[in-house]
């Protein structure tokens, strides 16, 4: 029957962090299949996000309700604001993990272009990012939150040296620029995978300090 | 049975004056269902109507079916007195019995109701619903004090033990935190909310938000009629009927 109001709030946190865990390994499953160049892993992306997908639609349900029933006030409002925005980072955290497995069906049906080494270390960023984030929300963790926003710089540095580094191959044999290109947009899909994780941290700063940090250039 | 109680076409007059129009709802056993509308919207009545507190109330008559465990409670055959033991009520102002003892105020049903019992078995019983109305660590030390020495919300829940004792099926409850400060308001939700995992309940609310908070079904009631009944989350996100629309959003009411 019906649950208490903290039940209905754990309740919440839990999926959101089934989402993200889910979303996680999506992205994860999808660098893998291209760097240990394994087709098969791809169906696996395929599958999670259809519960992803289910997922999203689940959150934002929950929180509705909850808006509707529990008239959430204070700290247990800004959670639940908090979660809504977050379910919409992480479903396309999930979008990505997606685009970066079409990429790797057609990549893995051609030779390498160069071994992938940049390419792995972002998505081991972003990854780490994204459960920060997440840890941060679920212990209301707002210097954890501050430090991943950080981390960004690295992520788009990475990218701007993925993309210099595919240029001197296109450059010196054009066959290699649709694979070439196609590197960049993975690498551009993780980037944004890092942007959304910073997303989820300022959701968490707002949630536990009550202050919008959105907006307002670098960070002390 | 999903149902614990079926109402069928029930109207109800008070003389000339018709206050319930044609009532048809199920009642689903072991869920939280309240009954929501502006005063005057024939809520308090028809859950009256639902252990016939109004037998006596002269000038009142009323038409149809209430059907509890599919039996007519408004048949010849239903003792009254039986059927107000299986589906028990707890009121707006708590009402124990100011001369009586917590313990007595428990204790009073059993005696007048049914089989004798010793006093262990009595103290066991008294000891359940005090503990069932979440009452019993703040009294098991003082259960001798007059029942009017307690406070607003520990005589509600009083009351709340004092009605479960007998073993109801059914809990009506009018109105029973609009007498009562915010805390306590928020300890009868939360029994509220317990007590459905045995009980059956229904709640008469004219606050919204409570009914959102305590209800797996809401009806709302307008001028006799049931406008809408539906589960809780979707009269509050989504109703169908653009009256509910209007009244949960303070339009009107």
């Amino acid at each position: 029957m019906k649950k208490h109001y903290r039940e209905e709030l754990g309740n919440l946190k839990e999926t959101v962090l089934r989402m993200g865990g889910l979303v996680e390994q999506m992205t994860h499953r999808a660098i893998q299949a291209l760097v240990e160049r394994k087709t098969e892993m791809l169906a696996e992306v395929d599958a999670m996000e259809s519960q992803v997908n289910q997922l999203h639609i689940d959150i934002d349900e929950i929180c509705l309700e909850m808006i509707a029933l529990r008239q959430p006030t204070a700290a247990d409002l800004r959670f639940i604001a908090a979660a809504m925005k977050i379910n919409t980072d992480m479903e396309r955290i999930g979008d990505q993990a997606i685009n970066i497995s079409e990429r790797a069906q057609f990549l893995l049906t051609v030779p390498p272009v160069k071994p992938l080494i940049d390419i792995p270390r972002m998505a081991e960023i972003a990854k780490g990012m994204l459960r920060d984030a997440l840890d941060a929300f679920v212990n209301g963790n707002d210097a954890l939150a501050y430090d991943t926003i950080h981390k960004d710089d690295l992520v788009d540095q990475l990218k701007d040296q993925v993309f210099r580094e595919l240029l001197t191959y296109m450059m010196a044999d054009p066959g290699t620029i649709p694979r070439a290109l196609d590197l960049i947009l993975v690498s551009r899909h993780l980037e944004r995978i890092a942007d959304h994780a910073t997303n989820i941290c300022e959701d968490v700063i707002f949630m536990v300090k009550g202050k919008d940090i959105r907006h307002q250039g670098p960070l002390a | 049975m999903e149902n614990a109680l079926q109402v069928k076409d029930l109207c109800a007059w008070f003389g000339d004056h018709q206050v319930l129009k044609n009532i048809t709802m199920d009642i689903r056993r072991n869920s939280v269902t309240s009954v929501m509308g502006p005063s005057g919207c024939g809520k308090s009545t028809f859950i009256r109507c639902l252990n016939r507190m109004h037998d006596l109330t002269p000038g009142f008559r009323v038409a149809g079916d209430v059907l509890f465990d599919g039996r007519n409670i408004y048949s010849e055959k239903i003792d009254p007195v039986l059927l107000r033991r299986k589906v028990g009520m707890v009121f707006q102002q708590p009402n124990p019995f100011p001369r009586m003892s917590a313990f007595e105020n428990v204790a009073v049903g059993l005696k007048f109701n049914g089989k004798k019992r010793s006093r262990a078995e009595m103290a066991e019983t008294v000891e359940k619903s005090l503990r069932m109305a979440a009452l019993w660590d703040e009294l098991k030390d003082h259960l001798g004090r007059p029942g009017s020495s307690l406070s607003g919300g520990q005589q509600q829940r009083l009351c709340i033990a004092r009605a479960l004792a007998v073993e109801p099926e059914v809990l009506l409850m009018d109105e029973p935190c609009s007498a009562l400060d915010p805390m306590s308001t928020a300890k009868i939700e939360e029994l509220i909310e317990d007590l459905s995992d045995k009980y059956t309940i229904v709640v008469v609310t004219h606050n919204m938000q409570q009914a959102g908070r305590i209800s797996d079904y809401v009806a709302f009631f307008l001028l006799g009629d049931l406008i809408e009944m539906d589960k809780a989350a979707k009269i509050f996100t989504n109703p169908a009927d653009k009256r509910t629309e209007e009244y949960i959003t303070g339009r009107f009411g």
